[in-house]
């Protein structure tokens, strides 16, 4: 089955991104499609590289990039929700003339037709967050 | 190539058909929050315009507070914030016409269909829980 996962909330702050993570982890090893992981609202902030959690815990947007190096999966954070949120590429940071970008390995920036898309090829689309 | 590999390119084909998403799909968006006080309310719309592009079936649905975003009379001023109340009258515009309130949700909040901005169809629980389930894309916000 080919599945869809949409990711409303940051992380830490909120479980939904840790439970989309085992979601997207157990669909790919129960040998089912992972078509793309959308991340919408705060969950673009599970795209900035320069998160640091203490040691014990979790390391949250590694863990994404990991699984996206490891499995191929398409991480994609909306543009608007990231611009607002100071989450960029190299090149928005270039154009827009900020000194830094925080983009993740594994992540993308693209429009929210991406989440549409992701709800039009999916035969399930799983939205985690409040 | 084996049979079963045959039938995975076959259908891998059919999902990379760019020009054709194939069937019209039936997505519903559930809006639940207040329209301020988070931001869920103003990016679940801007979702919404996009779709309008994909020419999917869209159906809102208004619950809990979410029906407060419909509220006439919207003034943000006092809170310094963008006053969006009125993209929902330009829905009509994109063929969004399918709008719905539950009807617990609206009575529990002292409101009545002459409160809302645009015109909706107000539904219970149990009509509004058959709408979704008659879905195939449901995106709560």
């Amino acid at each position: 089955m080919k599945f869809g996962i949409v990711v409303h909330e940051g992380p830490y702050q909120h479980q939904a991104s840790d439970s989309a993570y085992l979601f997207a982890r157990a669909i790919i090893e129960g040998g089912h499609d992972l078509y793309r992981v959308f991340f919408y609202h705060d969950g673009v902030s599970n795209a900035s590289r320069l998160s640091l959690p203490p040691q014990d815990d979790r390391h949250i947007p590694n863990r994404w990039s990991d699984l996206a190096e490891e499995h191929g999966t398409d991480l994609v954070i909306c543009v608007a929700a990231a611009m607002r949120r100071g989450i960029l590429d190299d090149d928005m940071a270039e154009k827009h003339g900020l000194d830094a970008s925080n983009l993740a390995a594994g992540f993308r920036i693209s429009g929210l037709g991406q989440l549409i898309e992701a709800g039009i090829q999916a035969d399930r689309l799983v939205v985690f967050g409040d | 190539m084996a049979e079963d590999e045959d039938a995975d390119a076959d259908a891998d084909a059919r999902y990379d058909d760019e020009d054709s998403y194939g069937d019209i799909k039936k997505f519903i968006y559930i809006n639940r929050k207040a329209p301020h006080g988070t931001v869920y309310a103003l990016e679940s719309l801007e979702v919404v315009l996009i779709a309008a592009a994909f020419d999917q079936d869209v159906s809102l649905v208004f619950m809990d507070d979410g029906v407060y975003q419909l509220k006439k009379n919207m003034d943000t001023n006092e809170l310094e914030v963008k006053n969006f109340s009125k993209t929902y009258r330009a829905l009509e515009m994109y063929d969004i016409d399918k709008l719905y309130v539950e009807r617990e949700s609206m009575e529990q909040r002292g409101l009545s269909i002459d409160d809302f901005i645009v015109d909706v169809t107000v539904l219970n629980s149990n009509e509004l829980a058959k709408l979704i389930s008659e879905q195939d894309v449901a995106l709560s916000f």
